[in-house]
């Protein structure tokens, strides 16, 4: 043993077809969590307009909501927002112990819940565009 | 061959029924599922033996390295096309491999039955126990590397000692104060029903298989890791050990590095080659802490 061989991380992100439910899901749900925290930020920051006075504050949403990128970052937060509170569902489960054997299952019944909600919430949210919201 | 898919066959019926007494509802679901997908694995197996009949042999990649031989001290590949037989497994390719082609291809193994924990490789970038997974379940070819995480002492040996100080930190032996006299010579009588709750924790073969795939303890050198704690499940939930010693194991678990570390990824639940509910059981004991923790306050 006069030498070894570090290898590093191996199971790096360029394994990531290798990865399993559970992996993923637990990927997810950082990512997703990291997307609301930085949402919570813009959000603060458009609503703050109104301290300048409402009209500053309408106007503000209104050019924000006449964008079309707008409208498709919010099916996304959408989609992030469901994600993260059905796989949060899910995780309070496994830390209650309740249905781990079905840890894959609940986390594919996540993604296509989620993927069911987004899809039914594409009209509202890009309805009105281009003729005020 | 060690693990012919007859014997496979005729010892799953034995353990079925061996298992199927108390078992809560929750295990018999688990053991349903492991047999649904040992079926499905049949099936492929079964598909893959009449393509094999033509093929005939198997492409194995091989990850080399050896520090004490010019040219071999940076890690590469070797291909190995080794004669398949039916009911070959990964260990079985191995060991053909080394006493047919190359002598100097390194591995740990012994008991090539899935009972002394030593073969436990990266086979087509997954953990696993070589002498228990079958060759013609693989894609080829076959990549088999020494488990991730783990430094490499020489081609797919890597070194265990991270994973035995873990293991040893959790002090892995019973500890009850209050033992029958030497005279007496009194059994010490565990009830059916704890000994059915630990029965999964004390199966595990320390292959380190779990350890590996846990991405927490790739990043924290200092984590328990799976196996440890499992380990640790196996005494803490022993009815015979004094809540004093309980207590001081729960110390033990639940430090920084302890089962708060976990994830719940499942990837050492996944992995585990003996199926040990391996996240489960961590979650239990988090519960576990937490209880101990608020008594206190
Ligand atoms: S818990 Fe399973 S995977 Fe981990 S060392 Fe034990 S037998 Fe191997
Ligand atoms: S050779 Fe003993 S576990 Fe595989």
């Amino acid at each position: 043993m006069s030498q070894s061989y570090d290898r590093g991380a191996v199971e790096d992100f360029g394994r990531w077809t290798e990865f399993s439910a559970g992996m993923w899901a637990w990927i997810l749900h950082k990512f997703t969590g990291w997307v609301l925290v930085g949402y919570l930020f813009t959000h603060i920051a458009v609503l703050s307009s109104a301290m300048q006075g409402g009209a500053v504050y309408t106007e503000t949403i209104q050019t924000l909501e006449g964008l079309f990128v707008v409208r498709v970052m919010e099916v996304g937060l959408l989609a992030a927002a469901v994600f993260h509170i059905l796989n949060g569902i899910r995780l309070l489960m496994v830390d209650l112990g309740i249905g781990l054997e079905a840890q894959d299952r609940s986390f594919y019944a996540s993604l296509v819940i989620t993927g069911a909600i987004v899809v039914a919430s594409v009209p509202t949210f890009l309805s009105g565009l281009g003729g005020g919201a | 061959m060690s693990t012919q898919p007859q014997d496979a066959e005729t010892e799953q019926p034995a353990e079925e029924a061996e298992e199927a007494e108390p078992e809560s509802e929750h295990q018999q679901r688990r053991m349903a599922e492991k047999a649904r997908r040992a079926e499905e694995r049949a099936r492929t197996r079964e598909k893959r033996d009449r393509v094999a009949e033509d093929e005939e042999t198997y492409h194995l990649r091989v990850f080399r390295y050896d520090p004490d031989v010019d040219g071999k001290g940076d890690p590469y590949f070797d291909d190995f096309h080794v004669p398949y037989e039916q009911g070959m497994t990964v260990l079985d390719a191995l060991i053909y491999a080394r006493d047919h082609y190359d002598p100097s291809l390194t591995f740990r193994h012994s008991c090539q039955q899935a009972v002394c924990g030593s073969d436990a490789m990266f086979v087509n970038g997954r953990q696993t126990l070589c002498c228990k997974t079958q060759l013609n379940e693989l894609d080829e070819p076959v990549r088999i590397e020494p488990l991730p995480h783990q430094e490499v002492v020489k081609d797919l040996v890597v070194d265990m000692e991270h994973f035995y100080d873990q293991m040893e930190a959790v002090e892995p032996y019973f500890q009850a104060i209050d033992t029958p006299e030497v005279e007496d010579l009194e059994e010490q009588r565990q009830s059916r029903e704890n000994r059915e709750k630990i029965k999964m924790s004390t199966r595990c073969i320390w292959c380190a298989a779990c350890m590996s795939s846990c991405n927490i303890a790739a990043g924290d050198n200092q984590y328990l890791g799976p196996a440890a704690i499992n380990k640790a499940y196996r005494f803490a939930m022993d009815e015979r050990e004094e809540d004093e010693v309980k207590e001081h194991r729960m110390n033990v678990l639940a430090d920084e590095h302890g089962v708060w570390r976990c994830q719940t990824q499942f990837s050492c639940t996944e992995v585990c080659p003996k199926d040990i509910p391996l996240t489960e059981h961590i979650q239990e004991l988090k519960r576990e802490a937490v209880k101990e923790s608020l008594k206190f306050w």
